[in-house]
C-alpha cells in the first residue's frame, strides 16, 4: 500500500477521473485539495508539450506567425512537418533515430552491470583499502563532466577509437558509474545480512550468492538506475556533440539542434523532430515509472 | 487494481513503441535505397576533370568536412560535390552542425580535426590556425583564389602573411526588404541615396505607416542584426578606409565617426515614427527575434526591412521572392549614387590535412566550375568567385546579391563584428548595442564597447 501513494501524484488526470473505483480507504488517505493542487501542477507542466504536439501539426507559415492556441479557433491540419523531419534526403530523422538506440542501449547496460559488481564488492566483501576507493568513487560526482572533454577526446584519438561508437558508450559509461554504484551500493548494504550468510552456509561463493539471491532483490533499483541512465543518455547533447564527430553516429538530440536550420529559420519542423523524439523516453517512463519511484526510495532512505 | 490498469497500460505503450520504432526503421532502410538510387542518375553537369589529375589517384579515398552550414542549405552543398566525386572516384563526407564554432575549437585541439572546416568568421579562422594544426592552402587553390577573387577576399583568408583558406560562398547584408505590390500601388520608387530613403520613409510616415521592422533577438547572439546595422552606415557615412581602421580599432570604437554612425542608425530605428512596424514601438525591436520581424512586410504592416541576402530563406515556399512578386529587395543606398559600399559575410575553406585529396577537394571549391554548379543548385546562396555567372542563378535575390558583389563600383567589406576579437566582436557589440536600443544613449554604449576592447 505504502509503495502505491506516491503514484497518485505521477499519472494525475486519469487517476482522478477513476478516482470513484479505488478503495475506500485510499480515499480516506487523500486530500481533495491535494489532488487539486497535483491537477493544477499537472496541467500547468503538461500544457508546453500539449502546445508543441497541436504545433507539430501546424502548416509553417501558421506557426511562425500565430501561437498555438490558435489552432482551436482556426484547426489547421498537415503532416507536412513530419514528412520533412523523415525525409530521406535532407534531414533524415530515422537514421538518427536508430543511432541513439545503438548508443543508448550499451551505454544503459555497461555502467549497470560494472556498478552492481562494483557495488556487491563495495557492500560485502573486505579487502584493503576498500573505504578509500570507495570515497574515491564518491567524490568523482564532483567533477563537471565539461573539463574531461578535452582530455577525453585526445585520449580516444591516441587510442584510435575516435568517431566510433565507443567513444559514447564509454564516455556515458563512465560518467555514470560513480552514482551508479554509490546509489546499487545503498541498496545492497540494505539487504540483511542473514540472508547473506544464510546463503554463505549453504556453500555459496560471491558469484552464487550475487546472481542468486542479490540480483532478483536488486531489481527495483537497477530498474529505477536505468531509467535514470536511460533518460539521461537519450537526453543527452554535449557528450555526443564533442564525441560523436560524424553524422553516422550521431544520435537524434544533435540532428533536433540543427534542425532549426543554419540561421535558425526552419524552427518550425522543431515541434515535429521534438516528438518524434519524446515518444521513446515518454515510453520507456511510463513503462518502468513504478520502479522508478520505488528504487529511487529505496537507494535514498538508507544514505 | 493499479498493478493491473498499469500494466494493461504498459502493454499499450510497449506495442505503440515498438511499432514506432519499426516504422523508424523501416523508413530507415527505404531511405538508403532512395538515395543510393539519386546519386547514380545525378546528371554529372560534365566537367573537365583534367585540374585533378596531377594529385595522383585518389579512388577510394575520403575527404570529411564540418561545417556549420546544416539543413536545408546542406543538400545543394551535397551535390554540388557529386561532379568533383565523379572525376576523382574521392567521397566527400559532410557534417553540419550548428555548435560548429564551439565544436571545431574542441576537436582541433584534441588532434580529432576534420579534413576541411568552412569557418564563417576570419575572427575564428585565426584562433584555429592558432591551434597549429591547420595546413596552409595548396599553390594551386592559391592561384585560383589569385584568379577568381580579390584581394580583400585573399585577405580575410591569410594569416600572418600565409595564405590559408579560400573564400566560399558569401551573402550581402547590405540589403532591404519590400514589398514591390506597395510600392507600385502607393507609388514609391526604389531610393538610390542615402537621402532618398529618407525622404522616402517619410513619406510612408506621411502615408500613416510605419515604414521599418527590426528584431533583434537571436537567442545568446541577440544584437547581431544591430551590428549590422551599424556597420552598414559606418561604412556609408565614414567611408571604407575609415571603415577598415575602426575593424582593426586603429581608430577608437567611440570616436566621433562611430558615433555619428550609430546616431544615424538611431535616426531610424530609434524614431517611434519609424518603428516597430506591425510589432510594437521602438523596444519591442529587441524583443522580436530576428526570422520574425521581416515577415510582416507579407502582413502589410510593415514597408522596410533591413537584412542579409540569407533572409530569403526565411519566407514559406508560397511566397514569391522577385522585382514583380511578394517581397524583394533593394540595395541599401550608398551616400551617393556612385559610391556603392557593400557589407558582405562568408565563409573560408581551411583544411586540417595535406592529403592530395584534401588539395584537390580545395582547389575544386575554389573554382569558378563549383561556384557555377553550386549556384545552379541552390537557392539563397551567391560567392564572391568572379567566374560566376549571375545567369545561373535561379532564384531573384541571388542574381542581386551576385550582381551587387562582382559589380565592379562596388566597394566590398567583410562583416567588423566577425573580424573583431571575440570579447567584443561577439559579446560586448552585441550586448551593449541591444541596450542602446531598450534606451541606454550611444555615447555609453560605444565607451562600454570601447572597454571592452583586450588591450
Amino acid at each position: 500500500m505504502t509503495t502505491a501513494t506516491p503514484l497518485t501524484t505521477t499519472p494525475p488526470i486519469a487517476v482522478d477521473k477513476k478516482e470513484s473505483t479505488a478503495s475506500k480507504a485510499k480515499k480516506k488517505l487523500t486530500s481533495p485539495w491535494a489532488s487539486l493542487a497535483a491537477i493544477v501542477i499537472a496541467v500547468l507542466w503538461t500544457l508546453p508539450t500539449f502546445g508543441l504536439l497541436i504545433s507539430s501539426f501546424r502548416p509553417e507559415r501558421a506557426i511562425k506567425t500565430t501561437g498555438w492556441w490558435t489552432w482551436f479557433s482556426d484547426p489547421t491540419f498537415t503532416l507536412e512537418n513530419y514528412q520533412s523531419v523523415f525525409d530521406p534526403d535532407a534531414i533524415n530523422l530515422a537514421d538518427f533515430f536508430l543511432n541513439s538506440v545503438v548508443i543508448t542501449l550499451p551505454a544503459v547496460i555497461i555502467p549497470l552491470c560494472l556498478a552492481s559488481l562494483a557495488a556487491y564488492a563495495f557492500a560485502w566483501m573486505k579487502f584493503p583499502g576498500k573505504n578509500v576507493l570507495f570515497i574515491a568513487i564518491f567524490a568523482l560526482q564532483i567533477v563537471p563532466i565539461q573539463v574531461t572533454l578535452i582530455p577525453l577526446l585526445t585520449l580516444y584519438v591516441d587510442l584510435g577509437i575516435a568517431n566510433t561508437f565507443w567513444t559514447l558508450w564509454l564516455s556515458h559509461s563512465a560518467f555514470a558509474l560513480p552514482l551508479a554504484i554509490y546509489i546499487l551500493h545503498n541498496f545492497i548494504k540494505e539487504v540483511p545480512s542473514s540472508l547473506i550468510e544464510a546463503a554463505r552456509m549453504d556453500g555459496a561463493g560471491h558469484v552464487a550468492i550475487f546472481f542468486r539471491v542479490l540480483l532478483p532483490l536488486l531489481t527495483p533499483a537497477l530498474a529505477a538506475f536505468g531509467i535514470f541512465q536511460f533518460l539521461w543518455v537519450w537526453n543527452d547533447l554535449l557528450v555526443s556533440l564533442t564525441f560523436a564527430g560524424s553524422p553516422e553516429i550521431s544520435p537524434i538530440t544533435v540532428q533536433l539542434s540543427n534542425l532549426s536550420g543554419t540561421r535558425g529559420t526552419a524552427w518550425h519542423l522543431l515541434s515535429a523532430g521534438a516528438f518524434v523524439s519524446i515518444i521513446v523516453p515518454v515510453t520507456v517512463f511510463l513503462l518502468l515509472q513504478r520502479y522508478f519511484v520505488r528504487g529511487l526510495l529505496a537507494g535514498s532512505v538508507k544514505g | 487494481m493499479f498493478g493491473q490498469r498499469g500494466s494493461s497500460r504498459s502493454r499499450v505503450a510497449l506495442a505503440g513503441a515498438l511499432s514506432v520504432g519499426l516504422a523508424f526503421s523501416l523508413t530507415a532502410c527505404g531511405g538508403d535505397d532512395d538515395s543510393g538510387g539519386g546519386s547514380t542518375d545525378t546528371e554529372a553537369s560534365a566537367i573537365d576533370c583534367a585540374p585533378y589529375k596531377a594529385f595522383g589517384e585518389l579512388t577510394g579515398k575520403t575527404v570529411t568536412i564540418y561545417t556549420s552550414i546544416v539543413t536545408p542549405e546542406d543538400t545543394p552543398h551535397k551535390d554540388s560535390y557529386k561532379p568533383f566525386e565523379q572525376c576523382t572516384g574521392v567521397t566527400v563526407k559532410y557534417e553540419g552542425d550548428k555548435a560548429f564554432e564551439t565544436q571545431v575549437l574542441v576537436r582541433a585541439k584534441a588532434g580529432n580535426p576534420p579534413d576541411v572546416a568552412y569557418v564563417p568568421q576570419p575572427g575564428l579562422l585565426q584562433q584555429l590556425v592558432a591551434t597549429g594544426k591547420a595546413v596552409a592552402a595548396p599553390q594551386e587553390t592559391e592561384a585560383n583564389v589569385d584568379r577568381f577573387f580579390g584581394k580583400d577576399w585573399k585577405a580575410y583568408g591569410t594569416v600572418d602573411g600565409k595564405f590559408y583558406a579560400a573564400p566560399l560562398g558569401s551573402n550581402v547584408k547590405s540589403l532591404v526588404w519590400y514589398s514591390p505590390q506597395e510600392f507600385k500601388d502607393s507609388g514609391y520608387t526604389v531610393p538610390t541615396t542615402l537621402d532618398e530613403l529618407k525622404t522616402l520613409t517619410d513619406k510612408m510616415v506621411a502615408d500613416k505607416k510605419k515604414p521599418w521592422c527590426a528584431g533583434i533577438s537571436s537567442g545568446e547572439a541577440t544584437g547581431w542584426p544591430l551590428t549590422d546595422w551599424m556597420e552598414d552606415f559606418m561604412l556609408r557615412t565614414a567611408g571604407p578606409e575609415t571603415y577598415d581602421k575602426w575593424v582593426k580599432h586603429e581608430v577608437p570604437f567611440n570616436g566621433p565617426e562611430a558615433t555619428a554612425a550609430l546616431d544615424a542608425v538611431g535616426g531610424y530605428l530609434k524614431n517611434d515614427q519609424y518603428v516597430n512596424g506591425g510589432l510594437g514601438d521602438v523596444k519591442s525591436i529587441a524583443s522580436t527575434t530576428f526570422q520574425d520581424a521581416g515577415l510582416k512586410i507579407l502582413e502589410g504592416s510593415c514597408s522596410l526591412h533591413r537584412q542579409a541576402s540569407f533572409y530569403a530563406a526565411n519566407f514559406d515556399k508560397d511566397t514569391k521572392i522577385a522585382e514583380d512578386g511578394d517581397v524583394y529587395a533593394f540595395y541599401l543606398p550608398g551616400k551617393d549614387a556612385t559610391t556603392k559600399p557593400v557589407l558582405v559575410a562568408g565563409e573560408f575553406v581551411l583544411a586540417f590535412a595535406d592529403r592530395p585529396e584534401v588539395k584537390a577537394f580545395q582547389t575544386y571549391l575554389s573554382s569558378d566550375v563549383w561556384a557555377n554548379t553550386k549556384a545552379k543548385l541552390s537557392s539563397g546562396w551567391v560567392s564572391a568567385n568572379k567566374g560566376l555567372d549571375p545567369n545561373n542563378m535561379k532564384n531573384p535575390i541571388d542574381k542581386l546579391s551576385a550582381t551587387i558583389l562582382l559589380d565592379p563600383n562596388a566597394t566590398v567589406r567583410f562583416d567588423g563584428s566577425d573580424m573583431m576579437p571575440a570579447a567584443v566582436g561577439s559579446n560586448a557589440f552585441w550586448k551593449q548595442t541591444t541596450n542602446w536600443i531598450t534606451g541606454q544613449d550611444t555615447k555609453t554604449t560605444l565607451d562600454n564597447i570601447e572597454k571592452a576592447w583586450p588591450q
